[in-house]
């Protein structure tokens, strides 16, 4: 068994296990913060950033200065922006049976591995995670094409170049490999090849393996998935929760009893407490539009925004914003909204009873109705007659480099009053706000991730017992920012093994047996012995069907009915089968007992010779000899072929076959 | 031998109050729990007794499935729970647990029965059905917090998987999901189209399989999809058969007859009556009138009678994963369920002049709202009742269905009804072509009918046997139909022993029948199969080797050397497909056999041959020795 790692970044994973006949991609994420290298897309021209100064190398030398532009001492690339994929060259994706989806963050990658590799599988998801994903998906090519740009930079990517550029272009990974965004139509071909599964649900591959997605507590229909066989079991971990959120409970009890868990998704903020961060949100927010000041809340279109405005639901009228306008603009901001009130099946426990109401499982509706919030597809329409200040934002991208984002950033960023708040935790905030500098808007960072933290995870490994643990090479390490942390990292018996991008393991994993099942009719021909107290023992000789990888134990054929001569016999018609297997013998031959039964057999004149292992058994009427010691027998005779049979079948009597 | 047994204690030859008992492998189902809409005494009610007389529901029954939120599948889980005590897990799919309590609210506030008032009254005062828990799939059963009533143990529902049904399932059919009721028995659902939520079931247990299908829609409609099935070969299909004699003509027809129906008494200036159950063929019907209504601009007003439409609508948007394709895919933009034309009814309206159509509920005219406003408008003919759905024997809706024009109602009243009276079969049922249909997906090895009339059964069964030549059974209430069964036995091979005989397989003689050889270890429940070598060596035995060596006695006037080429070369042709050996130290060897030619003693013309194997040669050293006793061919 082996696992390819094509991803290098923990939280947005793409490895392929291979188990048994099958090869099994899990996760499929793109890693975006490789955008965070190019200059923002503005939807409205933007004479700042149009106007920052072309890049030279040191020696004056400026024929990057197309590409390259400078914004407060860092170097960005003036280009369409493009995405890290995973890795497409260690394996032959064509041979990808199927992609398990565990949720809607960690499928962004898919159309660039369902559409240009000869992938010719299927992929599992859960419902929310293929309509939210469509939206994640949507929103991103709706944002890149709506702003299109003429000029694709390729000339950095050259090595000899590269290597002349300031960080972090000059460390950037595989940047010959970096793709532009997919199309819809791309997208929608990608989404087709998907299958619908529910937790708990197995799905048969090919006969040899079973798959089952569990709830993972993350995101809307977010799943772990059980990868087994009848023998063997790998759990796959990916993105889970334990908090209280809007998500079902996350269900730890089924990953019990694995071979290997692979562990990906962990918080990417491991010291910040989520609850405080919302805390500290709200309190910030509130600051702001109390002091007259907008709030610009990156964030993607579906996750932690439901949280957020379940608090704020909670939040306005206390904190007397309920006059303060609350937009969220999104091309699938609507679709988001109404599509979270319809998976109450994928619910918390709260939410799912308030469908028996019947009413809405999320406040928003609420909001909605009283116009406290607004959603709009973009900032062009409607929006530009409603816009009201002081106000709240949400949009994207968390990225800030494309989106409705950018002209917030643009317009707000001038003014002191206006704060822009970071909540998703992609993207590391300096590195977001970079080509935005100099900057007088205020900036909180108070990311809320809700996935395992370190403690978390210690205690579910002790819970759920896995023999091996496989994770990132990032969670054997403490953060390279705070090294002294020894805490920030999984620590369990024996230490887990670790990959990075590209890289091959070998899963330590050894399968023994295989389920196998016997027809009804040779169980009953089955003679069974007790061999010790509780233990019985049934020699089987019976014929192996295998199709479809199941395998099947039928009777053996009656042996055919000689037909009457016919056929001129050949001789080579008697040779027997030396394949035939005879059962192996165990057990002893007492001396006395068999001397009884030969003379009971008719068998005279005996003569009983001790030797140093055992004895010889002489029948000297028939000049045969039999040597029995402890573990062997062996008859010496003339070619009396009755004799010798008969005489086997006596020695046969006193052992055991198997 | 090992068998499936089943029980109908309700909707044997019969529809209404459906409940049939499964046991499949020492595990004990109950499928549905109805109630009979046509009787208001004990009838009314599946025969537990029949369970009871031998102990406790809750020990017998495994667990409770219920098919959908109609009375008839679920209506006597008050009385089963409160009244016969049974507190083991329910399984429902989502929108049937919504849905079901609503329903039998709205049972109690027409039924007549007192006893029936009270029953449900209590229900609903103490929401019984609401005390839901919605568990983690792999978590115990809690009991729910008890209620301060003493008289009744809390009801414990246990949803299925709240992802119990893919909702593109009819669309796309796929695998759906399974859930573990324990370690044995497992449910695994199947889109079933007929109401919102409403699911077939497979029940297994190792491989023996029973799939039951409550009821079922084979043809999507405007709401929902049509059900599906993939070829599971249950041991047994249990399907319903309401329409067993029926074949329908396309369901476009149908809708455009009622359409023209509908137009033309409201165009004359008549009333249109259509009676319904609040949930299910009203919504379809409103949607296939409201679109009617806007294409042809039509101003008559359409009611709908309860307040339990908005709810009802309500719930139709909540849970849009288990409509179609088309309503899903379009639920953001518009949604099909928020209806301009259809209007809350008034009771006064009834008696207002001019052209209207209504709904109304109950579906059968038994009772209620539907049978007040029948009453008003049944004199005149330029009215109409259209009855969109099945109604039970008992019922006003079946008595004018089959041509009664004077009912007599209390009080010794006769009612003549002059008014139109027209069926229009929108039941989401499956026809006979769709219950053959299902069957031939399903290919069950067994068949049996519940839900419908014996005579119609019996018309079936036999399509159905001749057809797929299957054995088929319609028991009546009571009756056990015992189908034995010969489930395998799953045990774990080594996978040493099953590739060793894997790659025998390969080679070219693979078309004889090869014996795989092992021993089967038997230790409490954990069976595997391993080689036999494994087998002694696991248990700590040693093999006794048993080996024969037999003399054989030729004429041979050479040295044994000569002898041993000879009877190499002879072996070597006799026996083209062994690897025959001539040894350095001049014995002869086929396979393990070892053959060494001695001088004989007293006779030089004599030459002993000592042919030796062991017992796992025994055939081959057999052959051997007879052979070469024939002697050996002239050398040439």
């Amino acid at each position: 068994m082996k696992l390819y790692c094509l991803s290098g970044h923990p939280t947005l994973p793409c490895n392929v296990l291979k188990f048994k006949s099958t090869t099994i991609m899990l996760d499929c994420g793109l890693d975006m913060t490789s955008t965070l290298n190019f200059l923002p897309l503005p939807l409205v021209q933007s004479p700042r950033l149009s106007n920052l100064p072309g890049w030279s190398l040191k020696d004056g030398n400026a024929f990057l200065d197309k590409e390259l532009k400078e914004c407060s001492g860092h170097v960005f690339v003036d280009s369409v922006p493009e995405f890290c994929l995973p890795e497409t060259e260690l394996i032959d994706l064509s041979t990808v049976d199927v992609i398990l989806i565990s949720n809607y963050h960690c499928m962004m990658a898919l159309p660039y591995i369902t559409e240009h590799t000869g992938f010719t599988g299927t992929v599992y998801a859960t419902e929310p995670s293929v309509q939210i994903g469509r939206l994640l998906m949507e929103e991103l090519v709706n944002f890149i094409e709506r702003v299109p740009k003429a000029q694709s930079a390729s000339l950095w990517k050259n090595k000899d170049i590269q290597r002349l550029l300031p960080s972090p272009l000059k460390d950037a990974v595989e940047v010959s490999t970096w793709r532009r965004c997919y199309t819809m139509q791309e997208v929608n071909s990608a989404l087709s090849k998907i299958q619908l599964v529910g937790y708990s649900q197995k799905i048969e591959l090919f006969g040899a393996v079973q798959v089952t997605p569990l709830s993972s507590g993350y995101a809307l229909g977010s799943s772990n998935w059980i990868i087994q066989s009848h023998y063997e079991k790998v759990s796959y971990v990916s993105g889970s929760s334990l908090l209280t959120t809007h998500p079902q409970p996350m269900d730890q009890a089924s990953l019990k009893n694995s071979d290997v868990l692979i562990l990906t998704g962990l918080t990417q903020i491991p010291t910040a407490n989520p609850d405080s961060m919302v805390g500290e949100f709200c309190s910030n927010l509130s600051l702001t539009v109390r002091n007259g000041g907008n709030v610009l809340v990156p964030c993607y279109p579906s996750g932690v925004i439901y949280d957020l405005l379940e608090c704020l639901y909670q939040y306005i009228d206390s904190a007397g914003l309920s006059s303060i306008p609350f937009y969220f603009i999104s091309p699938v901001a609507n679709s988001s909204l109404e599509f979270s009130q319809i998976f109450a099946e994928w619910l918390c426990h709260n939410k799912q009873t308030k469908v028996y109401l019947p009413e809405p499982p999320f406040p928003h509706a609420e909001l909605i109705q009283t116009n406290k919030l607004k959603h709009y597809p973009s900032i062009h329409g409607d929006f530009s007659n409603d816009f009201r200040q002081p106000c709240v934002v949400f949009t994207g991208h968390p990225s800030l480099r494309f989106g409705d984002v950018v002209h917030f950033m643009e317009l707000w960023g001038k003014s002191s009053l206006n704060t822009v708040i970071f909540t998703e935790p992609d993207f590391t905030y300096l590195e977001a706000l970079a080509p935005y500098q100099p900057l007088a808007m205020k900036c909180i960072y108070c990311p809320i991730d809700t996935r395992l933290n370190f403690i978390q995870v210690s205690k579910l490994l002790k819970e759920v017992q896995p023999l091996h643990v496989v994770c990132p090479e990032q969670y054997t390490q403490p953060p390279p920012a705070q090294s002294h942390r020894i805490d920030l990292m999984i620590d369990c018996q024996p230490p887990a093994m670790s990959y990075r991008r590209a890289e091959v393991l070998a899963l330590p994993f050894k399968r023994r047996y295989e389920k196998i099942e016997i027809m009804p009719e040779l169980a009953d021909s089955l003679v069974p012995m007790e061999i010790k107290p509780g233990v019985s023992l049934a020699t089987v000789s019976a014929v192996l069907h295998t199709k479809d990888n199941k395998h099947i134990l039928q009777p053996p054929p009656r042996p055919a009915q000689p037909t009457g001569g016919k056929k001129r016999k050949r001789a080579s018609d008697d040779i027997p089968d030396c394949k035939v297997l005879k059962p192996l013998l165990s057990g002893s031959i007492p001396v006395e007992q068999f001397v009884q039964t030969l003379e009971k057999h008719g068998f005279s004149d005996i003569k009983v010779e001790d030797t140093a292992k055992g004895h010889i058994v002489l029948l000297q009427e028939a000049e045969t000899l039999i040597q029995i010691e402890e573990d062997s027998t062996h008859i010496i005779c003339d070619n009396d072929e009755m004799l010798r049979v008969r005489l086997r079948d006596l020695v046969l009597k006193f052992l055991q076959k198997f | 031998m090992p068998e499936i047994r089943v029980t109908p204690l309700g909707a044997g030859q019969d529809v209404g109050r459906s409940c049939i008992l499964v046991s499949i492998a020492g595990k004990n189902v109950m499928l549905d729990c109805g109630m009979h809409m046509g009787f208001s005494d004990d009838r009314r009610f599946p025969d537990f007794s029949y369970i009871t007389r031998s102990g406790r529901l809750t020990d017998f029954l495994d667990c409770v499935i219920i098919s959908h939120f109609h009375l008839d599948h679920c209506g006597a889980l008050p009385y089963f729970s409160e009244m016969v005590g049974y507190d083991g897990p329910i399984y429902m799919t989502q929108p049937t647990q919504a849905i079901c309590p609503i329903l039998l609210e709205d049972y109690r506030k027409i039924a007549v029965d007192k006893k029936v008032v009270e029953i449900t009254k209590h229900i609903h005062d103490n929401r019984a059905l609401r005390y839901v828990e919605l568990l983690p799939l792999s978590g115990t059963v809690q009991e729910p917090q008890s209620t301060s009533n003493a008289f009744t143990p809390p009801l414990t529902h246990w949803l299925l998987s709240p992802c119990i049904l893919i909702p593109s399932a009819c669309e796309t059919p796929g695998t759906s999901p399974l859930m573990l009721v324990d370690d044995e028995l497992e449910i695994k659902a199947y889109y079933a189209g007929h109401v919102l939520g409403a699911a077939m079931f497979q029940i297994k247990v190792g491989s023996e399989s029973v799939v039951y299908t409550g009821d079922y829609n084979m043809t999507p409609d405007r709401h929902l999809g049509a059900a599906w099935i993939d070829k599971c070969r249950p041991n047994l299909l249990i399907t319903e058969s309401t329409y067993a004699t029926t074949i329908r003509d396309s369901k476009r027809c149908r809708e455009r007859d009622f359409l023209k129906k509908v137009h033309e008494t409201v165009e004359r200036g008549g009333k249109v009556l259509i009676p319904v159950f609040a949930l299910g063929r009203a919504q379809e019907l409103c949607i296939l009138l409201e679109t009617f209504w806007e294409r042809m601009d039509l101003k008559a007003p359409i009611y709908f009678s309860t307040g339990l439409t908005e709810k009802a609508n309500h719930y139709y948007k909540l849970f849009i994963p288990w409509t179609n394709q088309k309503i899903r895919k379009t639920f953001v933009q518009r949604n099909m369920f928020e209806f301009k034309h259809v209007k809350a009814f008034d009771r006064a309206f009834a008696d207002s002049p001019g052209p209207m159509v209504v709904f109304a509920t109950p579906g059968m005219l038994h009772a209620g709202q539907s049978l007040q406003i029948f009453r008003k408008w049944a004199g005149n003919e330029k009215n109409m009742v259209i009855m969109p759905g099945y109604c039970v024997q008992g019922t006003v809706g079946h008595k004018i269905l089959s041509g009664q024009r004077k009912l007599e109602m209390e009080g010794r009243q006769v009612l003549e009804v002059k008014m139109q009276v027209e069926y229009m079969s929108f039941s989401a049922h499956a026809d006979a072509k769709g219950i053959m249909q299902l069957v031939g997906q399903a290919e069950p090895e067994n068949v049996l009918l519940v839900h419908g009339e014996a005579k119609k059964m019996e018309f079936l069964k036999q399509k159905i046997e001749q057809e797929f030549r299957v054995s088929c059974y319609m028991p009546a209430n009571g009756e056990t139909v015992t189908l034995p069964t010969s489930p395998s036995i799953p045990v774990g091979i080594s996978l040493g022993l099953l590739k060793r005989e894997l790659a025998q397989g390969l080679l070219p003689d693979s078309k004889k029948p090869r014996l795989l050889h092992g021993t089967l270890i038997m230790k409490d429940s954990n069976f595997r199969l391993v080689s036999s070598e494994q087998a002694l060596k696991e248990l700590g035995l040693a093999e006794h080797q048993l080996r024969f060596t037999c003399r054989v006695h030729l004429h041979d006037t050479r040295k044994e050397q000569e002898t041993a080429v000879r009877v190499y070369s002879h072996l070597k042709s006799v026996l083209k497909d062994h690897c025959v050996q001539h040894l350095p130290d001049g014995s002869v060897t086929v396979e393990s056999i070892l053959i060494q030619a001695a001088a004989h003693s007293e006779d030089p013309g004599t030459k002993v041959l000592l042919v030796s194997w062991t017992y796992q040669d025994e055939e081959l050293g057999s052959y051997l020795t007879s052979l070469l006793k024939k002697g050996l061919p002239q050398a040439s």
